[in-house]
């Protein structure tokens, strides 16, 4: 699914050179579900926004679904972007002043799908995360938690690939942060494909397996054998509500 | 994405905004406005002069007296007192090309009748200046060659603005009555019809007499004023200037070298200046207002580059969600057009009824031409796209990880 060779990325700080990411090696398997932990300043959202392809590598060859992205243009890659790849950022990243819908519809409205089916897929996106009844809702009637879960929404509308979550639970309260990952643990049994940036080990617990990031190089990879189950049933009408 | 999503997601955004867009729009509103009102009343006005002087009579042309020179003083042009009656009759039988002459002399006079009093303009003139002039009737009869002939006749011929002045209004019966003109009473026997009174050329309020009269009783002086005299046909307008100038140059017996004493002006020469000092007045204004109109894109630029920088974030969004550069580019660029094509229709609309106001205040036709809104509404639609492109290229061109860190 994702394969990454030598990456690294190198910013120029006067004469010195300072490694954001040094040499990673990494390969995310289909239907994996991932969390990546580490101190600030360790790289990891660095390799979020490399792997979501708003960021380009400075070295190294990135390969996702079989596609080297290195080589591609710009267009090229907001294409990628549109079609594989689902983001749901910490500070939720939705458009101020329009409806939970209008920004559920955005991915599909830049992949060309038609008036009626883009609402009917919205539509869809938004039952998925229990929020049926907040559709024509304004962002600011929502709640920090029925934001983000617009944001998945968004992030699952165009049936991508690979989703990046970006600390999702970073601004919510423990009892919505597990709201949260009832929903992503639901998405990863449906069969996605799920990376998430944290440093709650409470959070990376819910996930399958661990990678450790330390200085910009990966510290340590584990699998978890038993993941903690989120409480499944906010998810739905009643979670809405909630 | 489509042009008509790009469309809807540009008036989204405009309508989330909507202050600051109907304030970005007032510049192209006032400028479009400005350019329509001020080069409707121009054209109205240039339209209003053209038919005054060709009102004025048919292949006209008009001898004035040179300027006089007391000391080395000069006088202002007409002042010079070298135009006599005897002049009048050497051109009538010098040149050929011309049908009919009217000498002229004026003077501003103080009529009282009854309990009315005005202040008015008189012309002493011949039974020809009806024709020449194209004066027509209301009431009673113009001067006729027996009163020239006369000498003495005290009759006048009142213009229906002066009547108006008198009596409270130009329908009163006035004919048959005897008027002051500086105490000097006066039978009216002639009201004329009325020519349009707008501008400085006012042909209503003025009194006609007969010539001899107004030089013996009024002003004492034998010199004229004008002699206005009608050309054979308009082919023959330059034909004429030039036998009257030859024959009034012998009359005054002036020789190779010296310069004319008198100036003959051609109908169609004043036409031309006047245009000319229209079309002038009409660019000026024009251009005035064409500058608020570049203001006002400027306007619409400041603002969308304000815009551009405050919508980083949604901009890094919509690329993370997949838009292209060019997606961002033609929704930045259709804020802009539509700002300033929907400022220029509503500007269009405020300066046709701007100058229609002005227009109906100054008692003058104002003539909103197709031409000069098409110009607008091209130079509005233009405006948008030349200053929307620079910050549509700034937003389009936004690195996407960049744009969404941004606070």
């Amino acid at each position: 699914m994702l394969r990454l060779q030598g990456i690294s990325k190198i910013y120029k700080v006067g004469d010195s050179e300072f490694y954001a990411l040094r040499k990673i090696n990494l390969e995310v398997g289909e239907a994996d579900f991932v969390s990546i932990m580490g101190p600030s300043g360790s790289g990891k959202s660095t390799m979020m926004n490399i792997l979501g392809c708003l960021d380009k590598p400075s070295e190294g060859e990135y390969l996702l679904d079989g596609v080297n992205v290195s080589v591609l243009t710009s267009n090229e890659l907001a294409e990628l972007r549109n079609r594989k790849i689902g983001f749901v950022f910490q500070g939720f990243n939705l458009l101020p002043r329009t409806t939970a819908l209008e920004n559920v519809e955005l991915p599909l409205l830049y992949a060309g799908v038609k008036t009626r089916e883009r609402r009917q897929r919205a539509l869809e996106a938004l039952e998925l995360v229990g929020l049926s009844s907040r559709v024509n809702h304004r962002l600011k009637e929502l709640s920090g938690g029925q934001q983000q879960r617009v944001a998945i929404a968004r992030a699952l509308v165009n049936k991508p690939k690979i989703i990046l979550a970006d600390e999702p639970t970073g601004n919510l309260d423990s009892q919505t942060s597990e709201e949260i990952m009832a929903i992503l643990q639901s998405l990863h049994e449906a069969g996605s494909t799920i990376l998430l940036v944290t440093h709650e080990t409470d959070i990376a617990l819910y996930t399958r397996r661990i990678i450790r990031f330390l200085d910009g190089q990966i510290s340590g990879d584990e699998q978890i054998i038993a993941p903690h189950i989120a409480r499944a049933h906010v998810v739905g009408e009643k979670g809405a509500a909630s | 994405m489509n042009l008509w999503e790009s469309i809807r997601v540009s008036l989204r955004a405009l309508r989330a905004n909507k202050m600051r867009s109907i304030l970005t729009m007032l510049g192209i509103i006032i400028g479009v406005g400005a350019v329509v009102a001020m080069v409707g009343i121009g054209n109205g006005a240039s339209a209003s002069i053209t038919s005054q002087i060709q009102g004025l009579g048919s292949n006209l042309l008009v001898v004035t007296p040179g300027q006089s020179n007391t000391g080395g003083v000069m006088g202002g042009s007409g002042s010079a007192s070298t135009l006599l009656l005897s002049d009048v009759a050497k051109i009538k039988t010098a040149a050929s090309a011309v049908k009919a002459l009217a000498p002229a002399v004026s003077t501003r006079v103080q009529v009282v009748y009854a309990s009315g009093n005005t202040s008015t303009s008189v012309t002493g003139t011949t039974a020809e200046y009806a024709q020449i002039r194209n004066v027509s009737l209301e009431q009673g009869r113009f001067l006729t060659q027996a009163d020239i002939d006369d000498g003495s006749v005290r009759v006048a011929i009142l213009g229906p603005s002066v009547v108006e002045n008198l009596l409270g209004s130009s329908q009163a019966d006035i004919l048959g009555k005897v008027i002051k003109l500086n105490n000097v009473p006066f039978l009216v026997v002639g009201v004329t019809a009325s020519q349009g009174s707008s501008g400085m050329l006012n042909n209503d309020d003025v009194i006609y007499v007969p010539l001899n009269t107004a030089q013996n009783r009024l002003i004492g002086k034998k010199n004229l004023n004008q002699i206005y005299i009608e050309a054979a046909s308009a082919d023959l307008m330059v034909t004429a200037q030039e036998q009257v100038t030859a024959a009034l140059r012998r009359a005054h017996q002036l020789g190779t070298g010296q310069e004319n004493d008198f100036t003959v002006t051609n109908q169609a020469d004043i036409l031309s200046t006047m245009e000319t000092v229209t079309q002038t007045m009409t660019l000026l204004l024009g251009g005035i207002a064409g500058i608020s109109l570049l203001v006002g894109g400027i306007g619409i630029m400041n603002i969308m580059l304000v815009s551009v920088t405050e919508r980083t974030r949604e901009i890094g969004i919509r690329k993370a969600m997949g838009a292209k550069g060019k997606d961002i580019l033609l929704q930045f660029l259709i804020e802009a057009i539509v700002l300033s094509v929907l400022g220029g229709s509503i500007g269009i609309g405020l300066g046709a009824g701007g100058s229609e106001l002005a227009g109906s205040l100054l008692k003058m036709d104002t003539s909103i031409s197709g031409p000069s809104i098409a110009l607008a509404f091209g130079f509005s639609a233009l405006i948008g796209i030349i200053f929307g492109v620079f910050p549509a290229r700034k937003a389009a061109l936004m690195n996407p990880i960049d744009a969404l860190r941004y606070e």
